[in-house]
C-alpha cells in the first residue's frame, strides 16, 4: 500500500506544481522557471526544519514566502520580454538556480553527525516526518491538504474580479490596459503567486523525499510543469489535476510494465490527446457539462 | 464656452520616415462632442492612439485637464478619465459579459490598503451596481452571462462601448465606431452617442459615416496626411474647398 501512498505524495507535488504553472499560463505568459522555484522552496523548507529545528508548517510557510520574494525579483525584468524570448529567459534562470544549489555547501554539525545542503552530493538526512513517526499515510494526506488549500484559493480567484482581470490580460494585454489595467503588476502577481505555489510544493517534495539534489530540478521537470496547464486546460484548476492525474498517474506509472516503450508511448498519447483535444483535457464545454450534474454550485454572481 | 479638458500641442507621430501624425493642435472643451474624420491613413486613429498613451510622442505635448500627460501608461489615463474603443472590436471573447464590464470597473478614489482590497476582493455591491447600469445602457442585460465572443457584431459593439464606459471616463474616444452597421443600429448609436454626452461625458468621434458625423457633432476637425486642414462647424466643413479635395482625393499635397 505505501507504494501508492508514495504515489499520491508525487501527484500532490505535481498537482502544485502544475497550479504554479496555471497562473501565469492565465496571464498569456509561459515560465519555464518552476523547477527552480521547486528547488528553493525544497531547501529553504528543508534547511529549516533539519539545521533550524523548525516544525514542519512554519518551514513550509517559509520556504513558500521565499520562494514568491525570489519569483516576484524575477519577474520584474523576465516579464520585459515575452513568448519565447520570456522561455528562454525563465529556462537560464531555472539553470542557475539549479546550479547554485550544484555549489551550494551550509553543514552544520547535529550530534555526531554533520547535515545541510552539500554541493554535488544534494541534501540528506531531511528526517522531519521520519523522526516525528508520521506514516506515509499520514504525508500523503497532509500533502492533499496542502493542495487542496491551493485550488480552493486559486479557484476562488478565478471567480473574483481577479480572476477576469488575469484572463484578460492573457487574452489581449492592449485592451487590457486601455480599460485600465496595469499590466506590469499583474504579471508579477500573477508571477509571485507561482512562486509561492511552487515553493510550497519544493518544501512538500523536500520532506517525502528526504534527500534532495541539484539534479531533481532539471529542466525536464518544468516541461512537466507546463505540460499539465497545457494539457488540462485553462477552463478552471480542475483540468490541471486531471492532467496530472493523467500524465503522472497513468502515463508515467500505469505504463511501466512497457519498460523503454513506455517513453515513447508516452509522447504519442500527449500528441494525440493534443489533437483529440485542443482546448485540454477539462475544456470549457465539459466543465459546464460537469457543472449541471453537480447541485448547487449554479452562478453564485 | 466651458473649460478645456484636452489640449493637443503641436502633437506629432512619426513610423519611420512617415509623418503619421504632423504638428496636430487640437482642442477640446468639456461636454462637446468632436468629429474626426479625414481619409485612410490621414493619422486620425494614431491621435487616438497617441492621447490613449499606447506609444509615445514624437513631439509635442497632450494636456488633459491641464496636466501633461507626458509618458503615463494607458492605465494610468483610463484612471485619470480617458477611455476608447478600437476600430476592430477588442473584446476579451472568452470571458463573459459581465467580466468583460467587470474588469474595466473603475478604479476607487482614494489609493488605500482597505480601497485596494475592495476594488480586488469586494466591492461586489458596487460593481454590480456600475455594472448593471452599462448592461442596461447597452442594451445587453440579458446576455450578461454570454461568452462575449459570443454576441452578434453590433452586440459587440454596444458591449465595446460599455466595456468603456464602466471606467465612468470624462473624455471617451470612440475609433469608427459605426463601422459595419446597418441604418438602423447607426440611428441607435446616434441616439446613444447623445446620451453619453448628457451624461457629461466629451466625446471624440472618428468615423467615416458622413451623415453620422454631421448629425452627431458639435464641431469637426479634419486631417488629410497627418495634418490637420479644416476645423469648424459641420455646415462649415460642408462647405469647406479643401476637405472636398481631400475627400474626392482630387488634391494630393495640401
Amino acid at each position: 500500500m505505501d507504494f501508492y501512498f508514495g504515489l499520491g505524495q508525487t501527484l500532490g507535488v505535481h498537482t502544485l506544481l502544475g497550479l504554479s504553472v496555471y497562473i501565469v499560463l492565465l496571464t498569456g505568459q509561459l515560465t519555464l522557471a518552476q523547477a527552480g522555484f521547486l528547488a528553493i522552496g525544497a531547501y529553504v523548507a528543508g534547511m529549516l526544519t533539519v539545521i533550524s529545528g523548525w516544525h514542519i508548517v512554519p518551514a513550509l510557510a517559509a520556504g513558500s514566502l521565499a520562494t514568491s520574494l525570489v519569483a516576484c525579483v524575477v519577474a520584474f525584468p523576465a516579464l520585459r520580454v515575452r513568448g519565447l524570448t520570456l522561455a528562454v529567459a525563465t529556462i537560464a534562470f531555472g539553470e542557475a538556480v539549479r546550479l547554485f544549489f550544484f555549489n551550494f555547501d551550509y553543514q552544520v554539525w547535529k550530534g555526531d553527525i554533520q547535515v545541510g545542503p552539500l554541493g554535488g552530493e544534494g541534501f540528506r538526512q531531511i528526517r522531519f516526518f521520519p523522526e516525528n513517526g508520521w506514516s506515509t499515510l499520514e504525508v500523503m494526506l497532509f500533502v492533499w491538504a496542502c493542495v487542496a488549500l491551493v485550488m480552493a484559493a486559486l479557484w476562488w480567484t478565478d471567480r473574483s474580479r481577479a480572476g477576469a482581470v488575469l484572463r484578460a490580460v492573457g487574452e489581449d494585454e492592449v485592451a487590457a490596459q486601455s480599460v485600465g489595467v496595469n499590466l506590469t503588476a499583474v504579471k508579477v502577481s500573477a508571477m509571485t503567486a507561482s512562486g509561492a505555489i511552487a515553493g510550497l510544493g519544493g518544501g512538500l517534495y523536500a520532506h517525502y523525499t528526504t534527500h534532495i539534489e541539484h539534479a531533481n530540478f532539471t529542466l525536464g521537470l518544468a516541461t512537466f510543469a507546463i505540460a499539465y496547464p497545457i494539457l488540462g486546460g485553462l477552463s478552471s484548476v480542475f483540468g490541471t489535476l486531471a492532467a496530472v492525474l493523467f500524465i503522472q498517474g497513468f502515463l508515467v506509472e500505469g505504463l511501466r510494465f512497457l519498460g523503454d516503450w513506455r517513453n515513447l508511448l508516452f509522447g504519442a498519447l500527449i500528441v494525440l490527446a493534443m489533437n483529440l483535444r485542443p482546448r485540454g483535457l477539462l475544456d470549457a464545454a465539459t466543465a459546464a457539462r460537469l457543472k449541471r450534474l453537480l447541485p448547487g454550485s449554479g452562478g453564485a454572481r | 464656452m466651458s473649460a478645456t479638458l484636452l489640449e493637443l500641442d503641436r502633437v506629432s507621430r512619426r513610423f519611420g520616415g512617415v509623418r503619421a501624425v504632423d504638428a496636430v493642435d487640437l482642442t477640446l472643451a468639456e461636454g462637446e462632442i468632436l468629429g474626426l474624420i479625414g481619409p485612410n491613413g490621414s493619422g486620425k486613429s494614431t491621435i487616438v492612439n497617441l492621447v490613449c498613451g499606447l506609444f509615445p510622442l514624437s513631439a509635442g505635448r497632450i494636456r488633459f485637464e491641464g496636466r501633461d500627460l507626458g509618458a503615463q501608461p494607458p492605465n494610468r489615463r483610463v484612471a485619470a478619465g480617458i477611455a476608447r474603443t478600437f476600430q476592430s472590436i477588442r473584446l476579451f471573447g472568452q470571458l463573459t459579459v459581465w467580466q468583460n464590464l467587470w474588469v474595466a470597473q473603475s478604479p476607487p478614489a482614494k489609493r488605500s490598503a482597505a480601497a485596494f482590497a475592495a476594488r480586488w476582493l469586494g466591492g461586489y455591491r458596487r460593481a454590480r451596481e456600475a455594472i448593471g447600469e452599462a448592461l442596461e445602457f447597452a442594451g445587453l442585460a440579458g446576455q450578461r452571462d454570454q461568452l462575449a465572443g459570443s454576441l452578434t457584431f453590433g452586440e459587440q459593439r454596444r458591449l465595446e462601448l460599455a466595456r468603456a464606459l464602466a471606467a465612468r471616463p470624462k473624455l471617451l474616444l470612440l475609433d469608427e465606431p459605426a463601422a459595419g452597421m446597418n441604418a438602423t443600429e447607426i440611428a441607435e448609436l446616434d441616439e446613444r452617442i447623445r446620451r453619453v454626452r448628457d451624461r457629461g461625458i466629451t466625446v471624440v468621434l472618428i468615423e467615416h459615416h458622413m451623415e453620422l458625423v454631421m448629425s452627431v457633432t458639435d464641431r469637426i476637425a479634419v486631417l488629410n496626411f497627418g495634418r490637420k486642414i479644416a476645423e469648424g462647424s459641420p455646415g462649415e466643413i460642408q462647405a469647406h474647398g479643401e476637405v472636398r479635395e481631400a475627400y474626392l482625393g482630387a488634391g494630393g499635397e495640401s
